[in-house]
């Protein structure tokens, strides 16, 4: 229990620092950090306590539908860490199954709802084959999954380009608008909030969290997948499948990777888009996961937290901060996660120091009986 | 051939920062510090070069380049001090204090370019490194038109860094030193050999080549700053290491071959037999090729052991 409590601690300092570098920048660049909170409120509320106007929900569903994806692929980078593996591939796995999703939805005729089913389900199934890749070679030959994982990503990047180009109808930036039978777009969602692109994704998210939180924590699976990640030649001892535990591993994380990016393509834009560079998701899924101390609530919060920095970043801009001041914010609490070793020597310092202060004759005592 | 005499220029012109930034992978990786952050350092390299250049150029003309790049190395080197300081004297996650790094880097070097320029990307450049034919050696049948004709003089500074880096890392104290700090640091700390400090120089010469190639790389290749300035060739250069062995002379030839894979996409359609691939097949090869070479090694112990592993002094 304290390991989660210190985690939660480290979490939150890490948190408190990043939002303090970012004023400090702010103030060194003679920008006003004012309208930083003002926009962390405008960009969950639509409440601009500066130009007045009020609550709007659209921002709320615009909101959580920045965060979808990153909690995704959050999960997807805590459940190969919670194996002792790291998932730097999310970013491949996620375009790989946004194309897979893509490629059913135009390809293959089929009535509504199930085409949907189906796109999701194969999309899901391109990101797991893509994770499939670094976890197989990791368990055969014993090559680190991180070089694999970043091969894979510009590997998976031009080849989803590739295909989706050559799409019926396909121009070299996006492929056409996908059938309404195929898309997750929800009228419903979006008319209760305003009108924002909110969609039924957010079911197959708090499904996927579920999911995660179940495996990890409640099945003897999980129990043997977090073995191998304390100590794979113990769990091996033990008796598990080590190697089989490392592929089924990475391939979840690939899966979750690739329904985030079924649920981008089919959700939020509708269509299959060319990138010339990757937009990032992977890496603010391990951004995510390593704030949200890889547990299940945990990443839904950090999702949040990221999501919402990454939906403030046009309003920073319309309110004259430059808008990259979000991502210094978040890629700093990265950093102050990493460092977590120092936070825990200054943590540990002060709380020496506190109780010298309380109680200085006993600890004094103490120590000259564990000399003597 | 007259389609190799227009092809080598362009691909030494590619060449040269992957090869220059796998250099300097190559001083951190032996001294054990995985650095990922590469493409970061490349990227803030850049910016740096780049803005140092857009002042300079009014008053400096030819030499601004020169000196940019120099202070991108400098910058680069300020940045990789961050990861040296978390990830030897913190103990973090080699991958994820460089993760973050990376991701630091388009953040901040976005942002500056807002403060300075009041925009997302610097001015153009007005002086940049432009291709020159070397006197006399031009001259050479076959060999002065393929790599003395129409080169970017940055490509010969490659060249001296990576035989200059042969000589450091394999024929030098200090170069066995650092080799051993990555291949067994307990045993390098028993023989008096301060483990701390040889990474750090690991680390800090791997800034400054990075640096150095990023504000290459947008001095030679680009008309001004922007966030896509380096588009992966951190990485690629991460993977020509793994490619060339560790080795200054693997990373030499690495870098070439990746360089010529990139420029083929651009001359694709006027070679018969590979005109129908499309021109992501040639974007691709690069890591293609890496996870194959790595797979034929993974039997053999080719890199450093000890790279990427926390230095604890107790350990057996």
């Amino acid at each position: 229990m304290t390991k989660h409590k210190d985690s939660l601690k480290i979490s939150l300092i890490a948190i408190l620092c990043g939002i303090l570098l970012g004023v400090v920048i702010l103030l060194l660049s003679q920008e006003n950090p004012i309208a930083l909170f003002n926009t962390l409120l405008k960009g969950i509320t639509g409440i601009d306590l500066m130009g007045g106007t009020g609550l709007n929900l659209r921002y709320f569903g615009e909101f959580l539908l920045t965060s979808m994806p990153i909690i995704l692929t959050g999960l997807s980078v805590g459940f190969a860490y919670r194996t002792g593996l790291f998932n730097i591939g999310a970013e491949g796995q996620l375009m790989v199954g946004a194309m897979a999703a893509i490629f059913v939805a135009i390809m293959v005729p089929l009535p509504p709802v199930i085409h949907a089913i189906a796109c999701v389900i194969v999309g899901t199934l391109a990101g797991a084959l893509w994770g499939f890749v670094p976890g197989f070679l990791k368990s055969r030959f014993n090559i680190h999954e991180v070089v694999i994982c970043i091969m894979m990503n510009y590997i998976g990047m031009y080849f989803s380009n590739w295909v989706l180009r050559g799409l019926p109808g396909s121009t070299d930036s996006k492929t056409v608008i996908i059938d309404s039978g195929a898309s997750l777009s929800s009228d419903l969602l979006s008319s209760l909030t305003n009108h924002s692109r909110l969609n039924w994704g957010i079911l197959l998210v708090i499904l996927a969290v579920f999911v995660y939180w179940f495996i990890i924590e409640k099945t003897s699976f999980g129990y043997s997948l977090r073995a191998t990640g304390f100590n794979r030649d113990g769990a091996q001892y033990a008796g598990m499948k080590v190697n089989r535990n490392i592929i089924a591993s990475m391939m979840i994380a690939g899966a979750l990777a690739g329904l985030a990016g079924s649920i981008v393509a089919l959700g939020t834009f509708n269509m299959g888009r060319v990138l010339t560079a990757f937009e990032n998701y992977g890496f603010d899924g391990i951004a995510v996961a390593l704030t949200g101390a890889c547990n299940a609530i945990g990443i839904v919060l950090a999702g949040l937290l990221f999501g919402l920095l990454k939906v403030i970043q046009p309003l920073l801009q319309a309110s004259g901060v430059p808008k990259e001041i979000g991502e210094i914010i978040s890629s700093s609490i990265v950093l102050f996660v990493a460092m977590q070793y120092g936070i825990q020597i200054i943590m540990g310092w002060l709380a020496k120091r506190r109780l010298e202060k309380k109680q200085p004759a006993v600890i004094d005592a103490n120590q000259n009986g564990g000399e003597s | 051939m007259d389609l190799l005499y227009q092809m080598t220029p362009l691909a030494l012109g590619v060449a040269t920062p992957i090869i220059i930034c796998s250099l300097g992978g190559l001083f951190s990786e032996r001294s054990g510090v995985v650095n990922i952050a590469l493409e970061g350092i490349m990227l803030v390299g850049a910016f740096a070069g780049a803005t140092t250049n857009v002042f300079l150029q009014g008053s400096m003309g030819n030499a601004a380049p020169w000196i940019s790049i120099i202070i991108g190395g400098i910058i680069g080197l300020l940045f990789s001090l961050i990861h040296a300081f978390a990830s030897i004297h913190l103990k973090a996650d080699q991958t994820i204090s460089g993760t973050a790094l990376n991701m630091l880097s388009t953040g901040l070097t976005v942002y500056l370019c807002q403060i300075l320029f009041q925009a997302q990307r610097s001015p153009n450049f007005t002086a940049s490194f432009s291709r020159v034919n070397v006197p006399l050696l031009c001259n050479i049948p076959i060999i002065g038109k393929l790599f003395f004709t129409n080169v970017y003089p940055t490509f010969y500074l490659g060249l001296a860094l990576v035989v200059l880096t042969w000589f450091v890392v394999f024929k030098t104290k200090f170069g066995l030193h650092l080799r051993s700090c990555g291949e067994y640091p307990q045993a390098s700390a028993s023989m008096g050999i301060d483990v701390i400090k040889m990474r750090y120089i690991g680390v800090l010469i791997s800034g400054f080549l990075g640096g150095l190639a990023g504000a290459i790389m947008v001095l030679s290749m680009e008309i001004q700053f922007t966030v896509f300035a380096i588009h992966g060739v951190g990485f690629i250069a991460m993977a020509c290491l793994i490619f060339g062995k560790w080795k200054p002379f693997g990373c030499l030839g690495a870098g070439l071959f990746f360089g010529f894979s990139q420029v083929l996409s651009l001359f694709s359609s006027q070679i018969p037999i590979i005109g129908g691939f499309p021109s992501e097949f040639f974007y691709a090869i690069p890591y293609l090729l890496t996870i194959i070479a790595l797979i034929l090694f993974a039997r053999k112990s080719v890199g450093p052991k000890a790279s990427g592993e926390i230095y604890d002094s107790g350990k057996r």
